[in-house]
């Protein structure tokens, strides 16, 4: 969709109309689906994890639901624009004499890049995976920091 | 090892509870992905359940009806702004009904890296039984 390729990273300034605009997209298309019989939709990038972003005025913080994966299991690269998350979960065969009866869970390779709007700091990265939740605290670059100016 | 080794991870948006129960608080429910197998002992439950933690999950037995309850505490601060929202935080709740009877005293709960893992052991007298033909 054109639309999503030219408005999928919102730049500064622009970032809360927008996010309105996604926002109701986002209803619009349960709506449709809903009515065309569809059970789910598809979320702006189509790539697993699905990811939530999120800054102050300090860092970016990157954050996903990967339950069920080690810490040592994931690979973060980092540049000095965006970050990549890649990896593979891994469900273990439960025996061969099981019988089952739901099969929800996947599991299965994944690699995902996410570019952030600004310049960051790469030496300081922090990441932690607790409780299924991967959360990445990416701090700014000082050029892409806010400053206050104070009128005189 | 599974046959996963070749293939991708399809993303799967959470899908929200179509008709929860009684809400009390405002917020998003959704239904967590389950895998469910049986051997003849007993049956297990695997429930994705990413940011709850053992103190915010409950498991509720009663009468063959499974219920499970999963709280996720907001985890982002006050002063954050949002650049890309894919997913959307909110509780998890599903309920199952089970057919086999249950030794409730054996049941066995564990939580790890945001996956439930439930054991639930079948009474003696539900663990099926080999019949001998005599001829």
């Amino acid at each position: 969709m054109l639309y999503r390729r030219l408005f999928d990273f919102p730049t500064r300034g622009f970032r809360s109309p927008l996010r309105e605009l996604d926002h109701l997209r986002r209803q619009i298309e349960q709506w449709d689906d809903a009515l065309s019989g569809r059970t789910f939709t598809m979320p702006a990038a189509g790539v697993f994890p699905l990811t939530n972003v999120t800054e102050d005025n300090h860092n970016y913080y990157v954050r996903a639901e990967l339950p069920g994966i080690k810490s040592d299991e994931l690979d973060i690269q980092v540049t000095a624009k965006g970050i990549s998350i890649s990896g593979e979960r891994k469900i273990p065969l439960e025996g061969d004499n099981v019988k089952y009866h739901r099969r929800e869970r996947e599991a299965g390779k994944f690699s995902r890049s996410i570019n952030l709007p600004d310049d960051i700091d790469t030496d300081k990265v922090d990441a932690k995976l607790e409780s299924g939740i991967l959360t990445m605290i990416i701090p700014k670059a000082e050029k892409s920091k806010p400053r206050q100016i104070t009128v005189k | 090892m599974t046959d996963s080794e070749a293939k991708e991870i399809q993303v799967k948006p959470k899908q929200e509870v179509t008709s929860p129960a009684e809400q009390t608080q405002p917020g998003v429910v959704f239904t967590p992905g389950v895998d469910i197998f049986e051997t003849e002992r007993e049956l297990t439950l695997l429930a994705d359940l990413p940011g709850v933690t053992a103190e915010n999950l409950t498991i509720d037995l009663r009468e063959n009806t499974l219920t499970l309850t999963g709280e996720v505490a907001p985890f982002e601060t006050a002063n954050e702004q949002d650049i890309l929202i894919e997913y959307e935080i909110g509780k998890y709740y599903r309920q199952f009904s089970l057919s086999n009877v249950i030794d409730q005293s054996k049941i066995d709960a564990k939580l790890v890296d945001g996956v439930l893992r439930l054991t639930l052991p079948k009474v003696e007298e539900a663990k099926p039984r080999k019949i001998e033909v005599r001829t």
